[in-house]
C-alpha cells in the first residue's frame, strides 16, 4: 500500500508552513510524525494534494517550565520524549503515564503530541490525559494565535477546534506536583489503540479526596470527563464503598462505541471494572 | 515530480530522486536492494519493517522516504561486521529465536534499539520493548532468550 500522489513541501518555520498551506491547490495537510496521517493516506482515507512536512521546525520541539509555572510542550515532541522527561515526571506524570502505553516503541519514537491531538482518534491515549490535566492547546494559523482549553479543542471523532491552516504549536499543563495520577488501558491486541483508556488525577491527603478528575477515551466517539464518577469521590474518603459508587456512576448516559472487537456492553463493563481497579490501586496504602 | 534525498544507510551514502509517496521500506528494498527489511502487515502493527533511524527504532512502512532525507539509517544488513555476526544475530541463532524468520530482522532491530538504551534489561523490559514486533511462529520465549544472550555477550 502507498498513498495517492501529492505535492511534498518542507517547512523550516511556522510562517513558512502556513504560507505553503495557503498557496496549495486543493487540500493541504501538515505532516508531523505521520503515524496517524500516513496510515490514513495509505488506506486512501486521506488524500491531501499537498503535504507540508513540519518536522524540521526545531522551535516546536521542547519541554520546559514557563514563567507561568506551567509545563509547556512543543507540538513536535514525541511520545518517547514525553515518556522519558524528568520535567513531565515531576509536574504532570499523568501525561507520561499515557505516553508510555501509546502504540509501541517504534510508534512512540515517531508520533508527536501535536499530531495525536490534531487527529483526535477516539482510541488515542492523550485526549483523556489532557482533559484531566485541563491543558491549554495553543494553535497558530493564518489569522494569528489562539489558546484553546482541551475540553473545547477536542470536539468529536477526528474533529477538533482547528481551523483550516492552523497548526498546534504548544500544549500547556499547569503543575500538578504532589497529585496522584494513573492511566489505565485495555488495549486492542493488534493495533494497541485504547478500547478503554482512563486518566485519573487526584489531589488527596491520604484517602481524603479534595479534587479528582476522571476522563475516558476509547469508550465514546470523543474523550470526555466523567463528572458523575468524579462527584462520587470529590470531597469524600476513597473507600471500597465510595470507589464502587464512582464505578457504578461512571459511563451513565454515555453513547458507547461498538465495533467488531468490543460491543458497547463489553466496553461499558470494562470501563467500570478498570475504573474501580485503577481507583483501588491509586488509593491503596 | 521526484524529490532529491540524501541518506546514509549502513554507513554508505546514497543520493536518489524519489516519488514523495514512496515509503521508506520500499526505498530500502526496491531502490537500494536491501531486502533484509521486510514488509509484513503494512499497517504499522507487526514491526517486520523496523529499522534504526537516527538512532531510534521506527517502522519503515509508516515513513515516507522523503522524511528520511539527511538521516542515518541502520538496517539488519548493517549489523554484521567483517563477516562476524552481531551479538543479537548470534543470539537468535544460538537460542533458536526464529522459525520461519520473517519477523526476525524487525525483532533484531528493535532489540538493538533496546540494548542501546538499556544494556541490561529484565525479561519484562525485553517483552515490553518487543510489543511492536509480532512473531507468529515461536511464542516469543526463545526471542526473549536471544535478546538476553545478546545483552550478556555485549556487556562482557
Amino acid at each position: 500500500m502507498f498513498p495517492a500522489s501529492f505535492d511534498y513541501r518542507v517547512a523550516e518555520s511556522i510562517d513558512e508552513a502556513i504560507s505553503l498551506y495557503q498557496s496549495a491547490d486543493g487540500e493541504a495537510r501538515y505532516l508531523a510524525g505521520g503515524h496517524s496521517l500516513i496510515p490514513a493516506m495509505k488506506l486512501r482515507l486521506a488524500r491531501p494534494s499537498r503535504l507540508i512536512d513540519i518536522r524540521p521546525i526545531e522551535q516546536l520541539r521542547y519541554i520546559r517550565v514557563g514563567d507561568d509555572g506551567a509545563v509547556h510542550i512543543g507540538s513536535l515532541t514525541t511520545h518517547a520524549e514525553i515518556a522519558a522527561s524528568d520535567v513531565i515526571a515531576q509536574h504532570a506524570p499523568l501525561l507520561a503515564q499515557a505516553a508510555k502505553v501509546i502504540g509501541d516503541v517504534q510508534v512512540r519514537n515517531m508520533g508527536t503530541i501535536g499530531g495525536s491531538l490534531a487527529h483526535n482518534d477516539p482510541g488515542a491515549d492523550y485526549p483523556a490525559a489532557v482533559l484531566a490535566l485541563e491543558a491549554t492547546i495553543t494553535v497558530q494559523g493564518p489569522n494569528g494565535t489562539r489558546h484553546i482549553a482541551a475540553t473545547d479543542f477536542l470536539k468529536d471523532m477526528y474533529e477538533t477546534a482547528l481551523e483550516p491552516g492552523e497548526i498546534i504549536v504548544d500544549v500547556a499543563i499547569p503543575s500538578y506536583s504532589g497529585w496522584k495520577s494513573t492511566y489505565v488501558k485495555f488495549f486492542h491486541p493488534a493495533s494497541r489503540y485504547a478500547v478503554v483508556g482512563i486518566a485519573i488525577l487526584a489531589n488527596a491527603d491520604g484517602n481524603q479526596v479534595q479534587d479528582i478528575r476522571i476522563a475516558y477515551n476509547g469508550v465514546a466517539s470523543c474523550a470526555f470527563r466523567d463528572t458523575a464518577a468524579e462527584n462520587a469521590l470529590k470531597g469524600k474518603a476513597a473507600t471500597d464503598a465510595t470507589i464502587a459508587e464512582a464505578a457504578n456512576a461512571a459511563l451513565n448516559g454515555v453513547d458507547v462505541l461498538s465495533d467488531h472487537f468490543a460491543s458497547a456492553e463489553f466496553r461499558k463493563h470494562i470501563g467500570r471494572v478498570y475504573l474501580k481497579r485503577a481507583l483501588q490501586g491509586l488509593f491503596a496504602g | 515530480m521526484g524529490v532529491p534525498i540524501k541518506v546514509t544507510v549502513n554507513s554508505r551514502q546514497y543520493e536518489a530522486e524519489v516519488d514523495p509517496r514512496m515509503l521508506l521500506v520500499h526505498f530500502l528494498r526496491d531502490v537500494l536492494d536491501l531486502t533484509g527489511t521486510h514488509v509484513g502487515c503494512d499497517t504499522s502493527s507487526c514491526g517486520a519493517c523496523t529499522v534504526i533511524l537516527n538512532g531510534k527504532a521506527v517502522k519503515s512502512c509508516t515513513l515516507l522516504a522523503v522524511q528520511a532525507d539527511g538521516a542515518e539509517i541502520l538496517t539488519v544488513e548493517g549489523l554484521e561486521q567483517n563477516g562476524k555476526l552481531h551479538p543479537i544475530q548470534e543470539g537468535f541463532r544460538e537460542e533458536h529465536g526464529l522459525q520461519c524468520g520473517f519477523c526476525t530482522p524487525g525483532m533484531i532491530m528493535t532489540a538493538y534499539d533496546l540494548l542501546q538504551r538499556n544494556p541490561n534489561p529484565s525479561e519484562a523490559e525485553i517483552r515490553h520493548a518487543l510489543e511492536g514486533n509480532f512473531c507468529r511462529c515461536t511464542g516469543y520465549q526463545n526471542i526473549v532468550k536471544a535478546v538476553q544472550y545478546a545483552a550478556a555477550k555485549m556487556s562482557s
